[in-house]
């Protein structure tokens, strides 16, 4: 029996009675990161990392949560269970499951640099690993964070001199934040949209320091942006929200980025290839780190990632789930968001 | 290097014309004048030939790598551009502070291009390892094909005349024609005196826009000149010091592929150009008059461009005349500059007195009130055309695409409906996008594949087509996807030929995707019976 079935709920631990990231409502549910394709709304019970907690409370309300620490052990209806680093986002963990010696481990998404918020990944040594394969080829290869952070800072300098507002497209929940830690440095004010808004109060809120910003209202003067700093949500590209602050160049922030076609068909002005996923030698890596004898390769180029590990002698296999929809979801949720309070106006 | 790169950086990314038209300038006003003589044949479609291609390309970048085939193929479909995949798969290169310039690397690349191949491999190999991933990128781009990469060749010549401060129109027909990036400086090529030099030498055409509002607002009749629209390839035929030349509009020199053209030789006089149409055309002899032009279907051209050894079967079946509209130059002198009524007496003097089959004049429609000519105009089809040409008498012939004096008037394109049943990921900017799609009519109770269409919709119905695509996935074969057979698309085309390598037995022209009907499902669609009685009434 293996210690976790793919069911079409999730990935279900039988002796243990818990689902890892299930996608439809449970008993027990075990959440590696608050991100909207793996904590979903529901489920009678809610485990996960202590910074992990207000977020899901952010986006799920109240609920049953139980909060624990890295490493920290516990027993789910006997079956051993402990949460790592996943190095992805704020709170966002690896699931390590140990019953009678064999260990599982569900990667949930994960990145391999230490981006100084996010905690640093660390492989789990287990008999079995399933991966997420979000940029499972080998033309996803990442330059470090402080050149990529660089290059945004000589991107906004320039927009600057040319009379220009900065608009970086960047995820509200994790790639914004990772931002926050790139532009200060330029001093120029910051200008979020309001979905960013809410998780900035939420994790300032769990205790966590993070940089000034500035709510955008219908309020804020429509001059306060001029060569100034704004971030806002996918789905805000080309909206009429986004006439405030004309004149602007628009920078998406995205491992998608990496290929040219993506920035020309988004429109951007410039895109920045920064990941919260793993590139392909990082997983390459992680997986042999892990040790395990057997992978299972989720959400992303799982078919092309297992043939290759397949050929290099891991035994891999791939796993079809509801992961790695979030990009769109979350876009199209802020597009019609956006849409009903551009009518409203 | 790395300034060419850099260029080409931001005319891929910018979304603003200005932006593009800018960066041009600063880059002829900075770079070195050899590496400028080889933007300016770059971006006007002169790239040198293939020294090596594409599968020795991706063959030595899997070597370095280490990469199996089948994985690489994976990454070519996520690209969607050979020559970026290749750079951004390339093992990290030594750091380099020297950057060689654009001209070294092309004019290497030329003189290697007979050599063995160990050598030509030895070279891009060295290239590679010293290039940053954008001068990989171009690098490869260079060796591997069109330069499309967001700057047409107008903005090139617009951002050249700002910064050599010449009207753009003389600069368009100063950089056409014949010559050798290699062979030719800066100065020679942007000085008045080349022009004697080069015999070939064309002038820069003269293009229509479609016209847009009511023709009406064209004024009188009488002040009006129209012609039918050729469905053929636009040319310009010339004759200077006893030689004769054909070009097309994209600047390929085409005189040796018809040979229909090399008795003109002898026949027109010296220091003269015609523009014209490139048609496949009923043998006039058949008809008596000698101004009378029964194209075609394109799809028999067809059979005769990118030939180079023409068959006398093919001479028979598909013979190419020359159809001339407009009179550039005469007895050597440029006449671009006199109006288009005195042009044209002149133009039917010389292919009257010539009377050879393979130069043709178009003819004059006689027409005195707009809804006459609008009912001509309806009838363009009959004629083997795609509508109508509008010049004013009194027009000087332009440079470029132009509005005001010249007006193309088509007609409104032949549609049918048809369903979705393969879709395939697009390229460039839509790479990673199931944008390509094929459609079919009803045959029957079964479904049969008759065209391909990439465009009309916009990005965000691409989106949800993509999504669709995603969904409905039925079957995989390599990178196409069969598709449950369900969206409806009114697909729209200029015309339709008889083809033996198609199953539906049609070819359609200019195919595209006029607009989504999300009111019709898959049993209100067209059927092969609707496309037959298309292949006979327009087809013939």
């Amino acid at each position: 029996m293996p210690l976790i079935e793919f069911s079409d709920k999730g990935l279900y631990c039988r002796a243990g009675g818990f689902y890892i990231d299930p996608w439809k409502p449970v008993d027990k549910a075990i959440i590696t990161h608050a991100h909207s394709d793996h904590a979903r709304w529901g489920s009678k019970y809610y485990l996960c990392h202590a910074q992990c907690k207000p977020l899901l409370q952010m986006r799920l309300g109240e609920n049953n949560y139980q909060a624990v620490e890295w490493e920290e052990k516990i027993f789910v209806n006997g079956v051993q269970v402990s949460l790592h680093p996943a190095g992805h986002m704020i709170g966002s963990s690896q699931i390590r499951i140990e019953v009678n010696g064999e260990v599982w481990v569900v990667s949930g998404d994960y990145k391999i640099e230490d981006d100084g918020l996010s905690g640093k990944f660390e492989p789990v040594k287990c008999n079995t690993f399933i991966t997420e394969s979000t940029f499972g080829l080998p033309i996803y290869n990442w330059k470090p964070q402080i050149e990529i952070f660089q290059n945004i800072r000589d991107w906004v300098c320039r927009n600057k001199e040319l009379g220009k507002t900065s608009v970086f497209i960047a995820y509200s929940l994790g790639k914004a934040q990772r931002l926050l830690q790139c532009l200060p440095e330029i001093g120029l004010p910051i200008y979020v949209h309001g979905a960013i808004w809410n998780a900035h109060q939420a994790i300032v809120s769990s205790g966590f320091q993070l940089p000034d910003v500035k709510r955008i209202t219908y309020e804020t003067p429509k001059g306060s942006y001029l060569e100034n700093i704004v971030i806002a949500p996918p789905g805000t590209e080309g909206s009429a929200w986004m006439k405030r602050f004309y004149p602007y160049a628009v920078g998406i922030c995205s491992g998608w980025m990496q290929v040219r076609g993506t920035v020309r068909r988004k429109n951007a002005d410039a895109g920045f290839a920064l990941s919260d996923h793993a590139d392909w030698k990082g997983l390459l890596q992680t997986v042999t780190e892990t040790t395990a004898e057997k992978v299972y390769v989720t959400h992303g180029y799982q078919a092309v990632f297992s043939r290759y590990l397949n050929e290099i002698g891991i035994a891999a296999a791939e796993v079809k789930t509801e992961f790695g929809n979030e990009e769109e979801e979350n876009s199209a949720a802020v597009a019609e968001a956006q849409e009903t309070i551009d009518n409203n106006q | 290097m790395r300034q060419f790169a850099e260029l080409v950086q931001t005319l891929g990314t910018s979304t603003k014309t200005n932006e593009k038209l800018d960066a041009l300038s600063e880059y002829f006003s900075t770079a070195n004048d050899k590496d400028k003589v080889w933007v300016i044949a770059i971006f006007s479609g002169r790239r040198p030939k293939r020294a090596v291609n594409s599968t020795q390309l991706w063959t030595w970048c899997n070597e370095l790598a280490q990469l199996p085939g089948w994985l690489f193929e994976e990454c070519y479909h996520a690209v969607g551009d050979l020559a970026e995949t290749i750079a951004l798969l390339l093992p990290e290169a030594i750091p380099s502070d020297a950057s060689y310039p654009l001209h070294y690397y092309l004019e290497t690349l030329i003189s290697i291009e007979k050599q063995d191949e160990a050598i030509r491999k030895a070279f891009i190999l060295r290239s590679w390892q010293t290039m940053t991933q954008p001068e990989r990128f171009v690098f490869n781009k260079l060796i591997t094909g069109n330069f499309r990469i967001g700057v047409s060749q107008n903005s090139m010549v617009n951002a050249l005349a700002k910064t050599v401060k010449l009207d753009p129109s003389v600069i368009a027909h100063r950089i056409s024609g014949n010559w050798d990036p290699m062979a030719t400086s800066f100065a020679d090529l942007l000085s008045e005196n080349t022009l004697t030099k080069d015999y070939s030498k064309p002038y820069p055409f003269y293009l229509a826009y479609a016209i847009e509002d009511d023709v009406n607002s064209l004024g009188e009749p009488v002040e009006w000149q129209a012609e039918w629209k050729w469905d053929g390839i636009r040319g310009q035929m010339i004759k200077r010091n006893g030689e004769l030349f054909v070009w097309s509009r994209g600047e390929d020199l085409m005189t040796d592929k018809f040979p229909e053209y090399h008795a003109l030789r002898n026949h027109l006089p010296n220091g003269v150009v015609l523009d014209g149409e490139i048609l496949v055309a009923q043998n006039s002899s058949s008809s008596q008059r000698g101004d009378e032009v029964f194209p075609l279907p394109f799809a028999l051209l067809q059979t005769r461009i990118g030939r180079k050894n023409v068959t006398k079967k093919q001479l028979t079946e598909a013979p190419v005349s020359f159809c001339a509209y407009d009179l550039l130059e005469y007895e050597g002198n440029d006449m671009r500059e006199t109006f288009l009524i005195e042009r044209r007496v002149l133009l039917e003097k010389i292919v009257k007195s010539i009377n050879h089959p393979a130069l043709l004049l178009s003819p004059l429609i006689p027409f005195s009130t707009w809804e006459e000519l609008a009912n001509l105009r309806s009838q363009s089809r009959n004629m083997g055309s795609e509508g109508i040409m509008l010049k004013r008498k009194d027009s000087i012939y332009q440079v470029g695409r132009k509005r005001g004096d010249w007006w193309k008037w088509k007609i409104d394109p032949l549609v049918i409906d048809a369903v979705m049943i393969y879709a395939q990921k697009g390229h460039g900017r839509r790479s990673s996008l199931y944008t390509d799609y094929t459609f079919a009519v009803k045959d029957g109770d079964k479904l049969v594949g008759f065209t391909k269409a990439y465009s009309g919709l916009t990005d965000k119905e691409f989106a949800q087509v993509d999504q669709f695509v995603k969904r409905n996935s039925l079957e995989k074969f390599g990178p196409v996807r069969t598709v449950k057979p369900e969206l409806v698309f009114e697909i729209a085309f200029e015309g339709i030929a008889a083809s033996n390598r198609h199953k539906s037995g049609v070819a359609l022209r200019f195919p595209r995707i006029n607009r989504w009907r999300k009111d019709k499902t898959v049993n209100e669609i067209n059927t092969i019976d609707d496309l037959k009685k298309m292949l006979e009434l327009y087809g013939k």
